[in-house]
């Protein structure tokens, strides 16, 4: 009785945490918490697209780093090379990232585990590649300088403040579109897929194409969050877009939770939270600045064994249930 | 340099370099076979290997003490590393625990900054620097030690797991945990098994690759990732197939960086493995799964 | 019974193989001993007792690639360099008679965790000042937000971009690839040379150079033969070396940073290339010597004077700056600076004598302060600054160094 009240308030407490650490950066005006804020909004939401794709659909990818460059980089050449304006730019960034998508994941249907996993990281690893020797494109190593601050119509978000509260924004449209899909008619189609695919076919689901589906719809996700990043930083180089960049998506979902939509923003807000504070702490005891990389090892793994359905799955496993979140198994 | 020579060439270092990835495909693919997961420290125990054996040599071991000591040290980690997180993780879904791998390999790299430093080490080759001549181009001495321990380690790993019954053993858990346990074998102690037998693979292979290649401690990712590769490539849970897949990405490497362009050679040797896999599924040397 | 007894045994275990495992670290772990250095360390100079510094302490920050593969070999020399001089000037009556205090920020060789480092020395600690980054793409997104909040930058790494076009308030230290590669030209045609092949590291660093060698090349009617590029974590260049030895040219130039250098090198002798090979400033750096071992004897390559200031003639004005440096650094290290080091003592004094001389810590005061620096002897070079150039080198900043019995020699 005790437990499941104490379970409760959990939820309740992590909600209330939730909006406080939302409003926080805007009620202090710090502009240090809006930005990382914002690196928490943007990846989050390429966390929510890969966590449909790997809870739901049971598809693993390696390389979603990828579309994100894909958004990034589109919206970096369109709006400086082409003078579009940004919120174009990024829609037209979406469609050549959603048809490469399509392109890439069709073969994705074939596979599975661990064949799907090297296929997602082989294309992951190709497209950085392109980012980097294509240089008459994307100007290679040197990066892409100028990216105005993105704009709709006459509305600029060109301040730190207005950079968070459009990434809140879009975030909050990306959950409310997974959490759609999530409980209609198609969501559940996904989730009988994920348990048995065979099952769900016979019961006329149509496997492939939903798949696919989940697949464009991750990699759209992927693509603004990466046309809000180069919008906000001004600056795009290969480097960010590579597999370091996927393994912290990849650790992201997984540790908060993939199987429902609040777990991977969990899992980016752990993720970075967690390394933030390292930093400042390491500024502080000179031991923990030499060892930041072996402790956020060491944390990482701890909360693996301890919270193996993610973190969101804490107030179930507290009221002692089968956790509805799924396994996030390959 | 004439064409054939330069042939000759690029067939050399495409081999040397891919037997390699096999080596470290190889290592992944033992683990895979006893537990099911990718381990995404095992370019670590390479790193380990090569920069303990630096280490040890720099403070004046003689070479065959250092590689020896190296080896069982990084053997140890892999064990303590096993405890720790595979272990604990008994029954956790496949992605929990290679997220587990993957905390695990941020505190080895991070161990190895701390006790070595950011720079990359070596140490001397075990016969020499004088290169051997071939044709218009010549091969490093200690080149010919990585290809000749790495292709003796795949033999006698494919001997072990064919002919010893630890070997038969090990593979009975990947075939049907539950069957071999009911025939009395340990399924943990074969988990450990596998991890050791694995590390002191890999870290064998970093300790005769350092001399010429150097080792820093960041550089186990991109041997994890190849290894990775490697293995898929071959058809994942086959040995030989892993270093057959190594050896072709380091060949198409070498001639594409020869003929075609150097930038893009790694994306080269990729996209012809994802055609690989396009046309065969399994893999080179797999089995078709039943679905 | 028996499951306490198994567990005891299970712990036992444990702890046997933790112990094993605490004995070889403890074995390996020893850092090798140093080489000893060939001339005795020079006493530190001795001053005058200043006064303790006193007073609220003037905060500057310091963003460097501490971990992170490529960054590390930079980040982390330029760290424990900030901290020695630290350190330094407030055993010295601190900077305007208060201490000083430096936070030095990791940013894990990462534009993100670099922008957020900036944010945060900006808002938080309100420093006068940064120093760093340690690499040309994570200086990028700092110096954006840098000119836009009207906070001084004085960058550590060698990117054109960061200077050109100039921005105000972005200054930067090392000595560009333009003024490298020029000198490396000086030498080529000086012994007739007109076919070179030159290999590059594939990322800011190398292609930078690349671009720079393509320019200047054509300026002075060199034909570049062939330009293969190799990845960071490559460990095996004898298949670009094999494309550039059958072109035959008459030199190589190698631009890279890191392991790379080494084994290009070592591959080449593998391979039987005979021609000379010359070696980007990037690689002044005893590791370099240390990873190509006898291969390395005959490199060439333009240097700054900080990795060869023992031979170094006593009439060189930046004579006493760099053995200064080096012993304090060796004193407190245990080993000898290397060209990244120099880059982050040359910020730091910039940065220090700028605000002595403005007088204050008013970020504009302090930022023309910087640009009217001249003369300012550091260790790449003797640095003059002006609204139109915001590097402060020229050629002279190098000198010409070869690899003879695997040590630096200065090169006239």
């Amino acid at each position: 009785m005790t437990l499941s009240l104490l379970a409760r308030a959990i939820r309740a407490a992590g909600l209330a945490i939730f909006f406080a650490f939302v409003a926080i950066p805007l009620l202090l005006h710090s502009a240090y918490l809006a930005t990382v804020g914002i690196f928490i909004g943007i990846h989050a939401i390429v966390a929510v697209g890969l966590g449909l794709l790997m809870g739901y659909a049971g598809q693993v990818s390696l390389g979603h780093a990828a579309f994100y460059g894909l958004g990034a980089y589109s919206s970096a050449i369109l709006t400086t090379r082409l003078g579009l304006s940004p919120l174009p730019a990024m829609v037209a960034g979406t469609a050549i990232t959603a048809i490469i998508a399509l392109i890439l994941g069709t073969p994705t249907l074939r596979l599975h585990g661990h064949y799907l996993a090297m296929f997602t990281l082989a294309f992951g690893i190709i497209i950085q590649t392109i980012f980097n020797q294509a240089e008459r494109l994307t100007r290679g190593t040197s990066g892409i300088v100028g990216i105005p601050p993105f704009s709709i119509g006459p509305l600029r978000f060109d301040t730190v403040p207005k950079a968070y509260l459009l990434v809140l924004a879009v975030l909050a449209l990306s959950i409310f579109a997974v959490r759609n899909l999530v409980n209609s008619r198609p969501g559940r189609a996904l989730r009988a897929l994920h348990e048995s695919e065979v099952a769900a076919s016979v019961c006329g689901v149509d496997v492939p194409r939903a798949k696919l589906e989940v697949f464009v719809l991750s990699a759209i996700l992927a693509s603004v969050a990466g046309s809000l990043y180069a919008h906000f930083v001004n600056y795009v180089s290969p480097v960010p877009f590579g597999f370091g960049f996927s393994v912290q998506l990849l650790v992201m979902v997984v540790v908060g939770g993939a199987g429902s939509v609040w777990g991977p923003l969990a899992g980016a807000a752990l993720f970075t939270v967690l390394s933030q504070f390292l930093q400042k702490t390491g500024e502080r005891i000179a031991f923990v600045g030499t060892t930041d990389t072996i402790l956020f090892g060491m944390v990482l793994v701890a909360v693996v064994i301890f919270l193996q359905k993610g973190l969101v799955s804490l107030p179930s496993r507290l009221r002692g249930e089968a956790t509805p979140a799924e396994d996030s198994g390959i | 340099m004439t064409l054939a020579d330069q042939l000759l060439q690029y067939l050399i270092t495409g081999f040397s370099v891919g037997i390699v990835y096999g080596l470290v495909g190889l290592g992944i693919t033992i683990v895979f076979n006893a537990t099911g997961i990718i381990n995404f420290a095992q370019g670590e125990f390479v790193m380990l290997g090569g920069m303990a054996a630096a280490a040890l040599a720099a403070n004046g071991a003689p070479l065959w003490l250092a590689v020896i000591l190296a080896v069982a040290a990084t053997t140890l980690v892999a064990l303590a590393m096993e405890r720790l997180t595979i272990y604990q993780l008994r029954g956790a879904s496949v992605i929990t625990l290679i997220i587990a791998t993957i905390g695990a390999s941020l505190v080895l790299q991070g161990g190895a900054k701390l006790l070595w430093g950011p720079d990359a080490v070596t140490f001397p080759p075990f016969s020499g620097d004088t290169p051997i001549r071939i044709g218009g181009g010549g091969i490093a001495p200690q080149r010919l030690w990585v290809m000749g321990l790495a292709t003796l380690s795949v033999v006698a790993v494919q001997l072990f797991f064919r002919f010893t019954l630890t070997g038969k053993a090990i593979r009975a858990c990947a075939i049907n945990r539950r069957a071999a346990r009911l025939s009395g074998i340990s399924a943990d102690r074969m988990v450990r098994l596998s991890f050791a037998v694995s590390a002191a693979l890999a870290a064998l292979g970093g300790t005769v690759l350092t001399p010429v290649t150097l080792m820093q401690y960041a550089q186990g990712t991109h041997y994890t990732l190849t290894g990775f590769l490697a293995s898929v490539l071959g058809g994942l849970g086959n040995g030989l197939g892993a270093v057959l897949g190594g050896v072709t990405i380091g060949m198409i490497e070498s001639f594409s960086s020869g003929f075609i362009s150097s930038g893009y050679s790694k994306a080269i040797a990729l996209v012809v493995a994802l055609i690989v896999l396009w046309w065969r599924p399994q893999g080179l040397l797999g089995r078709r799964q039943l679905q | 019974m028996k499951q306490a007894r198994n567990r005891l045994l299970g712990l036992a275990r444990v702890g046997s193989l933790l112990l094993a495992l605490a004995l070889v670290i403890s074995v390996t772990g020893c850092p090798p001993k140093e080489k000893p250095s060939p001339t005795a360390t020079p006493t530190p100079p001795v001053t005058k007792a200043k006064p303790a510094p006193k007073g609220e302490p003037i905060e500057i920050g310091a963003i460097f690639s501490v971990t992170g593969d490529i960054g590390a070999p930079l980040g982390d020399p330029e760290k424990k360099t900030v901290e020695l001089l630290v350190e330094q000037v407030n055993n010295n009556g601190g900077v305007l008679g208060r201490p000083l205090s430096v936070t030095v920020k990791d940013d894990k060789s990462d534009s993100t965790e670099a922008r957020l480092a900036a944010v945060d020395l900006d808002e938080n600690k309100k420093v006068v000042a940064i120093i760093g980054p340690s690499l040309t793409p994570t200086t990028m997104p700092v110096k954006d937000y840098c000119q836009q909040k009207q906070l001084p930058l004085v960058s550590c790494a060698a990117g054109k971009v960061i200077t050109s076009p100039v921005a105000s308030y972005v200054f930067a230290v090392p000595q560009t690839n333009t003024l490298a590669a020029d000198r490396i030209f000086d030498y080529v045609v000086s012994q007739k040379i007109n076919k070179v092949a030159l290999i590059y590291l594939d990322n800011d660093f190398g292609k930078d150079g690349r671009d720079n060698i393509n320019a200047i090349a054509k300026q002075r009617g060199v034909t570049l033969v062939a330009s293969e590029s190799f990845g960071a974590k490559d460990t095996d260049m004898t298949a670009q070396l094999t494309r550039i030895k059958a072109k035959s040219p008459q030199a190589v130039l190698c631009w890279a940073t890191g392991p790379g250098p080494a084994i290009v090198t070592a591959n080449a002798k593998t391979l039987g290339i005979n021609v000379p090979i010359f070696q980007s400033h990037g690689v002044a750096n005893l590791k370099f010597i240390e990873g190509a071992r006898d291969a390395a004897n005959g490199v060439m390559l333009p240097a700054g004077r900080l990795i060869v200031y023992q031979q170094i003639p006593d009439t060189d004005p930046q004579k006493k700056v760099l053995s200064d440096f080096a012993s304090a650094y060796k004193a407190k290290y245990g080993a000898d600076p290397n060209t990244f080091a120099g880059h982050a003592s040359d910020a730091f004094w910039l940065v220090v004598n700028a605000i002595e001389k403005a007088g204050s810590t008013d970020r504009v005061k302090v930022r023309d302060a910087i640009e009217a620096t001249k003369d300012f002897v550091g260790t790449a070079g003797i640095f003059n600054y002006s609204p139109t150039d915001h590097n402060g080198l020229t050629k002279d900043a190098f000198v010409w160094v070869k690899i003879v019995d695997g040590k630096w020699k200065l090169e006239q």
